[in-house]
C-alpha cells in the first residue's frame, strides 16, 4: 500500500457557545491515498466541512482542535497561520462550495491564478505565470483563454467561475485537493461537467481528492471510498461499492433509502428517518442514532459504539452493535425501514379529461425592460423571462415544471401567483380567469383557492410569529371567526404531522423539516384547491425531505388537492409529478405525462439533464452513458431566430447542414401526441 | 467546565448554534429555545459592564426625578429672600440662584421636564420613522417617492432653526417643543428604516402574506416593524439622549422652556452666566444633564451589541 497523502487520526473539534461546548467532530480517522477519491457524506451539523477547515487550518480561533494531521510526512496540527499559509495553495489546496464569493470581484481571473502561482513560487517570472494561468484556464475547459484570462469574475457564470476556481486549485500541482460540497450550487448539466473536471484535474495533478458532499449520487459518480458521518463520528467506511452494495449502519441505510430515484418509475413511498439529528453539546455515551433508529435495542443505549471492522471484510466498518445482523440493508430479512403506507387516490380512476381543471395558463409572457441611464431611463432590450407558456392542470394532479436557474420556471409561478393580466392570453383559477378580478375583496376570494409554499423553511415563516399565528394568519385574512381559529390551527398541525401542543412556540425553535410542515399547514388553511411549491424540499437534507415529499403525496390524495410544483430536482419530480415539463430560455421543450417524459425523453434538452443527475448506485453510474452539454444557457436578452438550444444541442452537431440551417433558423412547436407527449425539435 | 476556558463567543456568528438549521433537541424544544433568547439577550447585554452602569445610573436618575419632590424644602418657584445666590448649604442643598430659588427644587423639576420631553420625542419619532420607513419600502411606487422627497428636503432644510422659530413662538411650552422636535427628529431614522426594509420587504414570508391576501398596511404592521425591533429599541435609546441634547440646546440658546417652567437646559443656561461668581447654579444641572446623556447612551451601546441586527440573518435578531 502506498503512503496515504493525508492522514487523519481522532481528530476533533469543539466550539464555545452560549449552550455549552458544541462537540462538532468527535474522533474522526481517515487516509487518503494519491490519486484516489475519498467522499464524505453527511447532512448538515454532522461535521464534515468542519472535518475539512480543520485540515486546512481555517478554523475560527476560538475552535478547539485535537488529534493529529498529518499531511505529507508533516503535522499540520499546532502550525501557526502564518506557516500554514505555505502549505495551503500550495500542496493543499480547496473548492469551496459556492463560486459566487470565492473569487475576489476586483481583480481579474489572471491576476487571482497568478497571484496564487506567484505567491506560493517567488522565482516564477510574471509572464510565465501568465503563461501559465492561459494554460490553467484552457485545461479548465474555458473557451478563448487568451481573452478571458483578463475578464473580471462577474464576467463568467457561476459554472464557468467554478471551473477558474479549480484552475486556481491545480496551479500549484497539489497533492490534496479539498472540495466542499463544489456543485451543490450549480445546476445539474454544470454539474456533471464540474465533476467530470474535477476527475480531469485529479488525473493532471495526481493528487487525493477529499469530496464533502450531502449527495449520495455525487459519492457514487466520483468517490474511491466512503466515510458517512453523523453527529460529528464517522458511522461507515468503506469502498464505495461495498458501501452501497452491502450497507451495514442504518443511518447509511436510511439515506440511501430516503433518495428519490430519477431511474425507478414505480411509486414507492420513500422512507424517511423519523426525528432530527441531536444537538452535539453534552451527548450521552450511547449511539447518538438511537432516537431515530428503527432497530434500536437497550444495549444501543449503553454505550456509544465504536467504528469496528464488518466481519469479513478488511476495509469496511461501521459503528452500530447489530452491523453483523444487518445485510444488504436487511435485518431478519425484514427490511431496516419499515416502508410507509400511502394512500391512494379515487381521483386516479377517473381519467384525466373527465377531471375538472384548477388552472389553466395560456400562452404566458413576462417581458422585463432592460433600461440604461440615470436620469432618464432609455429602454436598450428586453428580458424574456418566459415566452408563452401553456398548460393545465387538473384535479388532484401533480404538475411538476423543471429546468436550470434562469430557465423562467419560478418568473412563471411567480406571474400565477400575482394574478398578472396577460395581454395575449389567459390564467384561469379553478375556472376563474384573472382578468376578471376587481378590487380587494375578489382577489382575496380568488386567493383562497390557491396558496403557495416556499422554498426556504428559514424564510418563509415570519421569526417574530408563533406558529399559531403563522398558521392562523391566512384564516384571519379571510375573516373567520375567531372561536374557529383555534380548533383549525389545531386540526392543521395535526394534519401535517405536528403537535398541536406546540402551537405556541416560535418557527425558531424548530428544525428545517418541521419548518417546511409549518408551511404547508398555512398553504392548506384556507382549503384551497390548488398549491404552488417553488422547490419546496431542495432545502432540506434528504433524510428530512423523504417525509415531507411523502406528506405531500399523502395529502394530495386526502384532500384532492393539485399541486404546480416547481423543481430544478428531476429525481423528486419523477417520484412526485403527474406530469411534466421541462422548461429551457423560458418556453417548454418538452412536456407530458411523467413516465412518458422520463421513459422516452425525446428532446436533446431533456435527455442531456436525465442522464446529467447521479444515480446513486456506482455500479450503475460507472456504466450509465453521461451526454455532458458544453456550454452554459445562453442569456435571455439575445434575440433567437431559431431553435433556443441550438448552441448547446448534441443533436445539431450530428445534422447535416441543410438541417441544421432549419434549426437556426426556425422556432421548433411542440408536437407529437398532445396532452399526452410533446416536445419541441425539429428532428425528434 | 471546559467551557470556561473559551472565550465566551458571539453565539449568533457561531454556525453551529445560532444557525437557523439548529436541530432542537427532543423533548421540549420550544421552552429551551425561547428561554435561551431572553437570556442570551440579557447575558450578552450584562456582559457588558458600562451599559449595566448606565441602565443603573438612568434607573438612579428616573428615581430621582420622581421621588425627589418629596424631600424637597421649598417649591421650585418659591422664592427665599433671606438666602440669594447661596452656596449648597443644610438648608438649599443644592444652593440658590440670585432671585432666591432652591436649586434642588429645580433641578428635580428640570429632570423631571427633560425627561418627559426625552421619552415623548423618542417615542414619537420612533413610531414615526418606523411607519413611514417601513411603508414607503413596502409600497414602493408614488408613496416612495414621495416619502423619500420628504425625507431628502427635511435633511437638506435648515431645521433647527425652524425648530427654534416655531418653539419661540409658542411661548416655550413645552409640549410644542416636543411635537416640533419629533418633527424635525424623524426623518434620518425613517430613511435608515426605509433601506433595511427595502430587504425585508423580499423575504419570502412577506411575500407569503401577500400571496394570502393579508393588506398591505396589515403587512407592514404585522411583519415589517416586528422584525427592525432591534433597530427600533436602539432607535429609542439613542432618541432620548437626541432630544435631551436638543431640548437643552433650545433651552440653553433661550428658545425652549421659559420660566418660570424650567428645564436642564434652561438651569444651565442660567447657571452659564453666573459661572464665576455661583458656580453651583452651572455645576448641578450640568451634572445631571451629563449622567442622563451618558447613562442612555450606554444603554444604547449595550443594546446594540445584545441585539445586533446582523443576527437578523439566522432568522432572529
Amino acid at each position: 500500500m502506498t503512503t496515504p497523502v493525508l492522514s487523519v487520526r481522532d481528530l476533533t473539534v469543539s466550539f464555545p457557545s452560549e449552550a455549552g461546548r458544541v462537540d462538532a467532530v468527535r474522533g474522526v480517522s481517515f487516509d487518503v491515498a494519491p490519486g484516489r477519491t475519498l467522499g464524505i457524506v453527511g447532512e448538515s451539523g454532522s461535521g464534515k466541512s468542519v472535518t475539512s477547515l480543520a485540515v486546512m487550518g481555517l478554523l475560527d480561533e476560538n475552535a478547539r482542535i485535537g488529534g493529529s494531521v498529518t499531511f505529507d510526512g508533516e503535522e499540520l496540527l499546532g502550525k501557526s497561520d502564518t506557516q500554514m499559509s505555505k502549505i495551503r495553495g500550495n500542496g493543499l489546496a480547496m473548492i469551496f462550495q459556492d463560486p459566487l464569493t470565492s473569487l475576489t470581484p476586483v481583480f481579474t481571473v489572471g491576476d487571482q491564478i497568478v497571484e496564487a502561482l506567484t505567491i506560493h513560487n517567488s522565482r516564477m517570472s510574471r509572464r510565465a505565470a501568465w503563461d501559465r494561468a492561459v494554460e490553467l484556464l484552457k485545461l479548465v475547459g474555458i473557451p478563448r483563454p487568451q481573452e478571458r484570462v483578463r475578464s473580471f469574475p462577474h464576467e463568467f457564470s457561476g459554472g464557468m467561475r467554478q471551473r477558474v476556481v479549480i484552475a486556481i486549485a491545480m496551479a500549484n500541482n497539489p497533492k490534496l485537493i479539498i472540495a466542499d460540497e463544489p456543485t451543490t450550487a450549480l445546476d445539474v448539466t454544470i454539474q456533471a461537467q464540474i465533476l467530470d473536471l474535477i476527475g480531469t484535474a485529479q488525473r493532471e495533478t495526481g493528487a487525493a481528492v477529499m469530496m464533502i458532499t450531502h449527495d449520495m449520487g455525487v459519492v457514487a459518480n466520483i468517490a474511491d471510498d466512503v466515510i458517512v458521518m453523523y453527529a460529528g463520528r464517522a458511522i461507515e467506511q468503506a469502498g464505495v461499492d461495498t458501501l452501497f452494495a452491502d450497507t451495514r449502519m442504518p443511518y447509511s441505510i436510511g439515506l440511501l433509502g430516503a433518495i428519490p430515484r430519477v431511474d425507478k418509475a414505480e411509486k414507492q413511498p420513500l422512507v424517511p428517518i423519523k426525528g432530527s439529528p441531536p444537538l452535539l453539546v453534552d451527548l450521552p455515551d450511547a449511539c447518538p442514532f438511537a432516537a431515530r433508529c428503527p432497530i434500536a435495542v437497550d444495549a444501543c443505549l449503553a454505550a456509544e459504539p465504536q467504528l469496528l471492522a464488518v466481519e469479513g471484510a478488511v476495509d469496511h466498518r461501521a459503528a452500530c452493535i447489530r452491523a453483523e445482523e444487518i445485510r444488504a440493508g436487511l435485518i431478519d430479512g425484514e427490511p431496516v425501514y419499515p416502508i410507509p403506507e400511502i394512500p391512494t387516490s379515487s381521483l386516479e380512476q377517473l381519467p384525466r379529461e373527465d377531471r375538472k381543471p384548477t388552472l389553466e395558463v395560456e400562452n404566458l409572457t413576462k417581458t422585463f425592460p432592460l433600461t440604461k441611464g440615470a436620469f432618464r431611463k432609455r429602454k436598450i432590450g428586453e428580458v424574456r423571462a418566459v415566452k408563452g407558456v401553456s398548460f393545465d392542470i387538473r384535479e388532484g394532479e401533480t404538475m411538476a415544471i423543471v429546468g436550470e436557474s434562469g430557465s423562467g420556471k419560478t418568473t412563471t409561478l411567480l406571474q400565477i401567483m400575482d394574478f398578472a393580466p396577460q395581454a395575449d392570453g389567459d390564467i384561469r383559477i379553478v375556472g376563474t380567469s384573472v382578468t376578471d378580478i376587481k378590487g380587494g375583496r375578489a382577489e382575496r376570494q380568488l386567493r383562497r383557492d390557491v396558496q403557495i409554499v416556499f422554498q426556504d423553511p428559514v424564510g418563509s415563516l415570519d421569526p417574530r410569529m408563533t406558529v399559531f399565528d403563522v398558521i392562523a394568519e391566512p384564516l384571519r385574512t379571510v375573516a373567520t371567526p375567531t372561536a374557529e381559529i383555534g380548533p383549525r390551527v389545531d386540526e392543521l398541525m395535526d394534519l401535517v404531522g405536528l403537535d398541536p401542543a406546540h402551537s405556541d412556540r416560535f418557527p425558531a425553535a424548530f428544525s428545517g423539516g418541521q419548518r417546511q410542515r409549518i408551511g404547508i399547514a398555512r398553504a392548506l388553511a384556507t382549503n384551497p384547491r390548488l398549491v404552488v411549491l417553488d422547490e419546496p424540499v431542495s432545502a432540506l437534507d434528504v433524510s428530512v425531505q423523504a417525509g415531507v415529499i411523502n406528506l405531500l403525496d399523502e395529502l394530495k390524495v386526502r384532500l384532492g388537492l393539485s399541486y404546480l410544483f416547481v423543481a430544478h430536482d428531476l429525481s423528486v419530480v419523477r417520484h412526485i409529478a403527474d406530469r411534466v415539463a421541462v422548461m429551457y430560455l423560458g418556453g417548454f421543450v418538452e412536456h407530458g405525462d411523467v413516465d412518458a417524459v422520463f421513459d422516452d425523453p425525446q428532446h436533446p434538452y431533456t435527455r442531456a439533464l436525465l442522464s446529467a443527475i447521479p444515480i446513486p448506485d456506482p455500479v450503475k453510474e460507472r456504466t450509465r452513458e453521461h451526454i455532458v452539454l458544453t456550454g452554459d444557457l445562453p442569456s435571455p436578452t439575445d434575440e433567437i431566430s431559431g431553435c433556443p438550444f441550438v448552441t448547446r444541442c448534441p443533436l445539431y452537431q450530428t445534422l447535416d447542414p441543410e438541417q441544421q440551417i432549419r434549426c437556426e433558423s426556425e422556432v421548433p412547436l411542440l408536437t407529437g401526441r398532445p396532452g399526452v407527449h410533446v416536445n419541441a425539435c425539429h428532428y425528434r | 467546565m471546559a467551557t470556561e476556558s473559551f472565550p465566551l463567543a458571539d453565539a449568533t456568528s457561531d454556525p453551529l448554534v445560532g444557525g437557523g438549521d439548529t436541530p432542537p433537541v427532543e423533548p421540549g424544544p420550544g421552552e429551551r429555545k425561547r428561554l435561551t433568547k431572553w437570556q442570551l439577550y440579557s447575558r450578552r447585554f450584562v456582559r457588558n459592564r458600562p451599559a449595566v452602569a448606565g441602565i443603573v445610573i438612568f434607573v438612579l436618575l428616573v428615581a430621582f426625578a420622581l421621588v425627589g419632590p418629596l424631600f424637597a424644602k421649598y417649591d421650585h418657584v418659591e422664592l427665599d429672600f433671606l438666602a440669594l445666590s447661596d452656596p449648597p448649604n443644610p438648608d438649599h442643598w443644592f444652593g440658590t440662584n440670585n432671585a432666591g430659588n432652591d436649586l434642588y427644587a429645580m433641578v428635580v423639576v428640570g429632570l423631571q421636564r427633560s425627561l418627559l420631553i426625552a421619552v415623548v420625542v423618542a417615542t414619537g419619532t420612533t413610531i414615526l420613522s418606523a411607519v413611514i420607513g417601513t411603508a414607503a419600502a413596502y409600497f414602493g411606487g408614488r408613496i416612495e417617492r414621495f416619502a423619500l422627497f420628504v425625507i431628502h428636503f427635511l435633511m437638506v432644510a435648515p431645521t433647527f432653526l425652524l425648530l427654534a422659530m416655531m418653539s419661540n413662538d409658542s411661548g416655550g411650552d413645552w409640549k410644542v417643543i416636543a411635537l416640533v422636535l419629533i418633527l424635525v427628529s424623524w426623518f434620518f431614522q425613517a430613511r435608515t428604516i426605509w433601506t433595511l426594509s427595502l430587504s425585508l420587504r423580499e423575504r419570502e414570508y412577506v411575500h407569503a402574506a401577500r400571496y394570502m391576501g393579508v393588506p398591505g398596511m396589515r403587512i407592514v404592521l404585522r411583519h415589517l416593524i416586528p422584525n427592525i425591533g432591534s433597530l427600533l429599541v436602539i432607535n429609542f435609546t439613542l432618541g432620548v439622549v437626541g432630544a435631551v441634547m436638543a431640548e437643552t440646546g433650545l433651552s440653553f440658546l433661550g428658545f425652549g422652556v421659559k420660566l418660570p417652567d424650567v428645564s436642564l437646559g434652561s438651569l444651565i443656561g442660567i447657571g452659564a452666566s453666573s459661572m464665576s461668581s455661583a458656580p453651583w447654579m452651572f455645576y448641578f444641572p450640568a451634572a445631571a444633564l451629563t449622567l442622563l446623556t451618558v447613562s442612555m447612551a450606554l444603554v444604547a451601546d449595550g443594546l446594540r451589541d445584545a441585539l445586533d441586527p446582523t443576527s437578523a440573518a439566522g432568522g432572529r435578531a
